[in-house]
């Protein structure tokens, strides 16, 4: 493993060492360039990770203070918890369910196609399917995504045949146990799934695929990449000529340190790098780094999700098996028929105990909820994951009172559901509900959005300077060694689980990021 | 947290209790609550005892489960004891909660919360409270320190941990056959 000098100014800083930051780093370290990824999270490894609910959202989920605001209901039941991301080495790709989806065609071109929407900001990204296809590709076997490369599906759980029987007697085609980023057989070292469920809670046999172990350890062997746990950067500096020079970070002592840089890649996930970069304001950048459009912060999306859950007259057992291996995806394609643009995946999941009472209906108490808690072990539970719009409105700001321990301002979250998204939520919501009741459920209740674990599109991509934070691969219109390397890139959501096209994103900005360095371009 | 934490009742003998008592009933004796029926005792030692037969009535009401037993709810209870304990403004909200709340069962039920009979008219007089800081403190609270229990899961059917025994590749994890 690489150990660098802080003066060292020819090596790449990461912020961030999830599916954007931690693929980056190693694709750059495997082509001999010299990275440090600066993770603010410690490093927890397989062995620490615990099949509890509870214990594991404190080991790993970011619980620093954060605020909010807006008509979304997550303000109202978890205003100090807008998301539900992981602060660890490996990022959210510890937390995350191994839904592994292209986006489509259409997803690209979302004002080309969904047309002028009032109150939303949809704009069309500056790169197609076409130009992704081979990156998705990559991306696909480098994680060993089951029905891509010849690997079989995973065998349906009970969560799944519930969904599955349901969909299949209400019509629906597209149902299966999903492209999943966990492995149905062993490859790449890591062996096949054993359905032990906590796939949120990191995965205990590594079957699915993390940055954690699946990725940087490949770098770290190549000498070039030096990951820093417990290592918040704080500040992106520069210099004069509006070029990035280096980042400071409170050390895992709290001692701010100041490590130089060739290039600065953020990859913090999209509260916290919008946040970074309107904490790096200067008197050349009043209003953030990479700020020049305004839209530093903007256009957060969250995707619009919800849950279902069904009671059956029979036990379910659904935390049993992988979680998310269960999808319907009729739903997902470009149909403006049904009320509303874009689409929505109907994707199985499961919560234990803990949690169901915790999310089922936040705030909810007497006999109306504890008779569905009693029906527990008979439920069946499906997340419903869709396009939301872009608005300008919705987004990430600095709080102006409340703090970090490194005196920082926090990331305040305002969102407001557009009434495209209540639209499409209401939808879903009732096929759910068919889809159950088709499966013999006595009783099905529709759960609200949980946190959000899908952040997107608060340093967006754009052809133009004036309409965004970055360009096609990432790099920032204003300063040409920033670039911005996770889920904040995106310029529309899409309806798919973003993880594999972050990753997509990042194989490709690495051979871009390389190859300017080659040229001396940055 | 483990029920275990609940100190049997001092001195007297668990096989008297469970022939003695026919339904399950919390008394306090010596500064302790003893419940007959489940044959188990909590002290407390920073709220009044009829403070904390109180909240477990209460937790009992918020989250009501007959497949639980009332040591489950004292458990949670045992936790406001010892939040209390440390913190003089914690130990005056749960007093003074359970004050208000007992003045508002004597004023429309002619007697304090915990002796008023029906289920139906306790939740009564926790609506228009639902709102407020001692009701949502003490709902929030009790998701955790209720629900987290690992006892009680399996009350639900929650297996809980899994990758020590192998996940459920082997285990059942597709049995599902009445579909």
């Amino acid at each position: 493993m690489a150990n660098f000098d802080l003066n060292d100014d020819s090596v790449v800083v990461i912020v961030g060492s999830g599916a954007g930051g931690g693929t980056l780093g190693t694709e750059l370290a495997l082509k001999g360039v010299k990275t440090i990824i600066l993770e603010a999270g410690a490093r927890n490894e397989i062995e620490d990770f615990v099949n509890d609910e509870w214990g594991s959202f404190l080991q790993l989920a970011w619980t620093d203070m954060r605020t909010t605001s807006g008509s979304w209901r997550v303000h109202k039941d978890f205003p100090n918890l807008p998301a539900w991301i992981v602060k660890s080495v490996g990022g959210s790709t510890v937390h995350w369910a191994g839904a592994s989806l292209r986006l489509q065609e259409h997803e690209f071109k979302t004002r080309t196609h969904y047309g002028e929407i009032a109150g939303a900001n949809l704009l069309d990204w500056p790169i197609t399917l076409a130009e992704m296809e081979p990156y998705y590709a990559k991306a696909e076997d480098k994680m060993g995504v089951t029905r891509t490369n010849n690997i079989p599906g995973l065998p349906g759980n009970n969560n799944f045949k519930v969904l599955e029987a349901g969909a299949k007697k209400v019509g629906y085609k597209e149902v299966h146990t999903g492209r999943m980023a966990i492995n149905s057989q062993p490859r790449d070292g890591r062996g096949a799934c054993q359905q032990i469920g906590f796939c949120f809670q990191g995965c205990k046999s590594g079957a699915k695929w993390s940055t954690l172990y699946a990725e940087i350890p490949k770098g770290e062997a190549t000498g070039k990449l030096e990951v820093r746990p417990d290592s918040q950067v704080v500040k992106i500096e520069h210099d004069a000529s509006g070029k990035a020079t280096g980042v400071v970070y409170a050390d895992k002592d709290g001692n701010m340190q100041r490590q130089k840089a060739r290039v600065v890649a953020v990859a913090g996930n999209s509260l916290e790098s919008p946040r970074l970069l309107l904490n790096s304001a200067s008197t050349m950048f009043p209003d953030g780094l990479a700020n020049s459009s305004g839209q530093v912060g903007r256009n957060y999306m969250r995707h619009m999700t919800a849950s279902v859950y069904g009671v059956f007259p029979k036990p379910v057992r659904m935390w049993r098996g992988t979680t998310m291996a269960g999808i319907v995806r009729d739903e997902a394609a470009l149909d403006t028929k049904r009320g509303f643009v874009g689409g929505y995946e109907l994707e199985t999941l499961s919560l234990g105990l803990p949690f169901i009472v915790a999310f089922l209906n936040p705030g909810a108490w007497g006999r109306d909820f504890t008779s569905a808690i009693d029906s527990y072990e008979n439920m069946a539970g499906m997340w419903i994951v869709g396009e939301d719009m872009p608005q300008e409105t919705n987004r990430i700001t600095l709080d102006p009172v409340a703090k970090d321990k490194f005196g920082m301002p926090v990331a305040s979250v305002h969102f407001d559901d557009h009434a495209n998204d209540v639209a499409m939520r209401d939808h879903a919501w009732s096929r759910g509900k068919a889809i159950y009741e088709a499966a013999g459920a006595t009783d099905v209740f529709p759960t609200p959005p949980y946190p959000s674990t899908h952040n997107l599109g608060t340093n967006r991509m754009s052809e133009r300077a004036r309409d965004g934070v970055v360009d096609a691969h990432g790099q920032t219109h204003d300063i040409k060694n920033l670039f911005i390397s996770d889920g904040s890139q995106f310029t529309s959501g899409g309806a798919e689980n973003p993880t594999l096209t972050i990753v997509s994103l990042a194989i490709r900005q690495a051979d871009y990021i390389s190859e300017q360095m080659g040229k001396n371009t940055i | 947290m483990s029920s275990s934490a609940i100190p049997q009742p001092h001195g007297l003998d668990r096989r008297a209790f469970l022939t003695r008592a026919a339904v399950s009933t919390i008394v306090i004796s010596n500064g302790a609550l003893i419940c007959l029926g489940e044959a188990w005792g909590l002290e407390v030692k920073a709220l009044k005892p009829e403070t904390a037969r109180t909240l477990v009535k209460l937790a009992r009401d918020i989250y009501p489960h007959d497949r639980l037993a009332d040591r489950f709810y004292a458990v949670a209870v045992k936790g406001y004891d010892e939040k209390a304990g440390k913190d003089p403004a914690t130990l005056a909200a749960f007093e003074g909660g359970v004050a208000a709340l007992d003045a508002d069962a004597k004023a429309t039920n002619g007697v304090a919360y915990a002796d008023v009979g029906w289920e139906a008219e306790r939740v009564a007089l926790l609506r228009p409270i639902q709102g407020g800081a001692f009701f949502q403190g003490i709902r929030s609270d009790l998701i955790v320190s209720l629900y987290n229990q690992k006892e009680v899961w399996p009350l639900f059917g929650y297996e809980g941990e899994s990758a020590s025994k192998g996940g459920y590749v082997n285990r059942g994890f597709n049995d599902i056959q009445w579909l």
